[in-house]
């Protein structure tokens, strides 16, 4: 993927006041070998204290092993539908999820089971969701692309590409009407990235000086097309310019860049009360979906090989390691922990009931029925 | 007070913003430019860019914003300039507002209107004439409401932005000149018009008209001619005619296709024994079609003839003021199926 993102650049014409605002790894660092080595190493510049490094690997393990089990619900066809996993980009949700303030409206795409275990919502509800029974976060009416949490202020989970990026504007709308100062975290996909309506909401949100970010999660893949089948100027962060939105891109594979990254862009918006487009360049370690089986489609074993190196959770424990927050032993105890919470999870939430037939009719309105029947 | 179509809706919105911090506009050119068919005069003026916000033309954002809004405790009010426009922001509208309170499970709510004129009104042609209300009426999670009377127009509108679900809310561009009397304040002069919404917040003097309730415009025993919206009066000059030649119309208002006071009409065509639906949508699978299999399905035993159907031609409107004119269903088709049905 490093290869199709330097083919990209040098294919473009990029005038230098945009190059200036590429990558901010780019600028930071002379060589590309130290960029290289500022990716591979986490680094600790923020200073978090031992107890943290230890939550955001816990945060990150709990995904990895929840999906694992997404996956088997969908072939053992306990789940249904469509079904999107967030292995190799837990380091974006977890690094940025770790920065936002309670009470900050936070949306997303389909992909979404990482924010909800990140927000704190329970992985057996979750899991119900996804098996489709009645206790799931939605009651079995959303499944895994529509995740919600009122309590959580995550207002889902949504699976028209792009769709939901004028409502995100519209949660920070909310905070500008009433005078706070919440900051809307509005996620995407390099895929909705194109979309027509996130130009209209990029738009708006400067126009009316509204505080929300643009989350563009480039895994460099829409569905199956690669970024530079898909995206006229790889470099996506910059079509914010034409907005007059701060723009930059940021590495997502390093769980304590992302959250270095992150404090200081939301502090810049909760200050500015304006939007801010960030792009993280992240990894789908796995499909588009629980049914994409062959991945050879669109990418290379060679590339997902070296991608697997730049493994966010990878990263983190060799940091741990090497720095003695961690010893081997500790490590192998919190995927050991996380397996068993997880693998009960998936058996509470398969024991539970379905939604009654009668619930079929219920919440299209939030007054009446609709009409009943076939 | 007597008011036109217009004012009527100008004076809910003016009534609903007093009454709730939270209620504001949205939509293209509706401030500075005073709205496209002045339906928002000087409310930019009164209320100021916060609560009356002009958009780029942008339907599918405007609408997401809106909804993104209300999910927060806002109550918006967006005007469609024409309702054609909506079908721009159909993604919007149809699988984000409307289906967003059924697939988090109850948790969130939509409570948002959308208003605009929608149907033909003077060689707007093609793009500019559309009938949306049959399409959303079609959608669960979204209730329809088109007045036909300046009354009505009021009493919905303020129900529609009470309501905690999203409304459409369909106004007839060549209806807004009509005037009419509207019960305000401590005045229920209107006896035909059930006030009261049930709205426990609402004031005791506070009018307004329940969703789900159809009006009957006039009473009679041989023919019930059922439509909504500026049909709504095409079916009260047929009526009119048909009295002249001894016949005894029964005019039904729908109001509110979504939901649909299934009963009322029932019980019309039960006593008439005979019906014709009008609107002006396309004939061809729009919502009278609904309303003719219902009436089939449910008062079979009752009917003398054939539920008669009037509908816009299945063309694209047409420019050309005849041509236009002949795809709008007027009295006369409205007469010539009444008379056929009547045998």
């Amino acid at each position: 993927m490093e290869a199709a993102q330097a083919g990209a650049v040098e294919r473009k014409q990029i005038t230098p006041s945009k190059e200036k605002k590429e990558h901010a790894l780019a600028t930071r660092s002379g060589s590309k070998r130290r960029q290289e080595a500022a990716r591979r190493k986490p680094g600790n510049s923020l200073m978090e204290p031992a107890e943290t490094l230890r939550d955001y690997h816990r945060l990150m393990v709990r995904i990895r092993v929840f999906e694992g089990l997404s996956m088997r619900a969908f072939r053992s066809g306990l789940a249904g539908g469509y079904l999107h996993v967030y292995n190799g980009m837990e380091g974006t949700a977890v690094g940025w999820l770790s920065c936002v303030r309670e009470g900050d409206p936070i949306i997303a795409a389909y992909r979404d089971h990482g924010y909800a275990l990140i927000l704190g919502m329970d992985p057996v509800d979750v899991m119900a969701e996804i098996m489709g029974r009645a206790r799931g976060v939605s009651r079995g009416k959303g499944g895994s692309m529509h995740l919600y949490s009122a309590e959580h202020s995550f207002y889902g989970g949504w699976a028209i590409v792009g769709g939901h990026t004028a409502m995100g504007v519209g949660l920070a709308f909310a905070t500008k009407y009433r005078g706070g100062d919440e900051v809307t975290h509005l996620f995407f996909g390099d895929g909705a990235a194109n979309a027509g309506v996130l130009y209209e909401s990029m738009n708006m949100a400067s126009l009316w000086d509204l505080p929300v970010v643009f989350i563009l999660e480039n895994n460099e893949i829409a569905m199956g097309t690669r970024l530079e089948y898909h995206a006229a100027d790889t470099h996506m962060h910059n079509r914010a310019e034409g907005f007059n939105i701060e723009h930059e891109r940021i590495d997502g594979m390093n769980v304590l860049h992302v959250r270095k990254d992150a404090l200081r862009i939301i502090d810049h918006v909760r200050k500015t009360q304006r939007p801010y487009f960030v792009e993280i360049m992240s990894f789908r370690f796995e499909g588009h979906g629980a049914a994409d089986h062959d991945r050879s489609l669109y990418r290379s074993k060679e590339e997902e090989k070296e991608a697997g190196k730049r493994d966010p959770i990878l990263l983190l424990e060799q940091y741990m390691l090497e720095t003695g927050v961690m010893i081997e032993g500790d490590i192998k105890v919190v995927w050991k922990d996380v397996e068993q919470e997880m693998e009960r999870a998936y058996k509470e939430a398969a024991d539970m009931p379905k939604p009654e037939p009668h619930e079929v009719y219920e919440n299209v309105y939030t007054d009446i029925l609709p009409e009943e029947g076939h | 007070m007597t008011i036109t179509y217009r004012d009527a809706i100008r004076q809910a919105l003016i009534e609903e913003m007093d009454r709730d911090e939270n209620v504001f506009l949205i939509g293209e050119d509706i401030g500075r430019y005073q709205g496209t068919f002045r339906v928002t005069q000087n409310l930019y003026e009164k209320y100021g860019a916060r609560r009356v916000v002009d958009t780029p033309i942008t339907e599918p954002g405007i609408v997401g914003v809106a909804m993104g809004a209300a999910l927060r405790g806002l109550r918006p009010v967006v005007e469609m300039m024409t309702m054609s426009f909506s079908i721009l922001a159909m993604d919007q509208i149809i699988n984000h507002v409307a289906k967003m309170h059924y697939m988090s499970g109850g948790q969130f709510h939509v409570p948002m209107v959308i208003r605009g004129p929608g149907g033909a009104a003077h060689q707007l042609s093609a793009q500019h004439s559309h009938s949306m209300e049959g399409w959303f009426a079609h959608v669960p999670g979204l209730k329809v409401v088109a007045p036909s009377t300046p009354a009505d127009a009021y009493g919905l509108l303020k129900t529609a932005i009470r309501d905690d679900s999203p409304v459409i809310f369909t106004e007839n561009p060549s209806l807004y000149a009509v005037k009419g009397e509207v019960p305000s304040g401590v005045d229920y002069a209107d006896a035909t018009l059930p006030p009261g919404s049930g709205d426990e917040s609402a004031s005791s003097d506070d009018f307004t008209v329940p969703f789900g309730k159809a009006a009957i415009r006039k009473e009679g025993t041989d023919i019930s001619l059922i439509g909504y919206s500026r049909m709504a009066h095409v079916c009260m000059d047929a009526a009119e005619e048909l009295e002249n030649e001894g016949v005894s119309a029964e005019v039904v208002d729908v109001r509110s296709l979504s939901p649909l006071d299934s009963s009322t009409i029932f019980a019309s065509v039960k006593k008439t024994n005979r019906a014709v639906v009008i609107y002006e949508d396309w004939r061809f699978g729009g919502f009278g079609a609904e309303i003719a299999a219902k009436i089939q399905e449910n008062c079979f035993d009752f009917l003398d003839a054939p539920v008669g159907r009037v509908g816009g031609l299945n063309v694209p409107m047409p420019y050309a003021r005849n041509l236009e004119l002949l795809c709008i269903p007027s009295k006369d088709d409205l007469l010539a199926k009444a008379r056929e049905v009547l045998g």
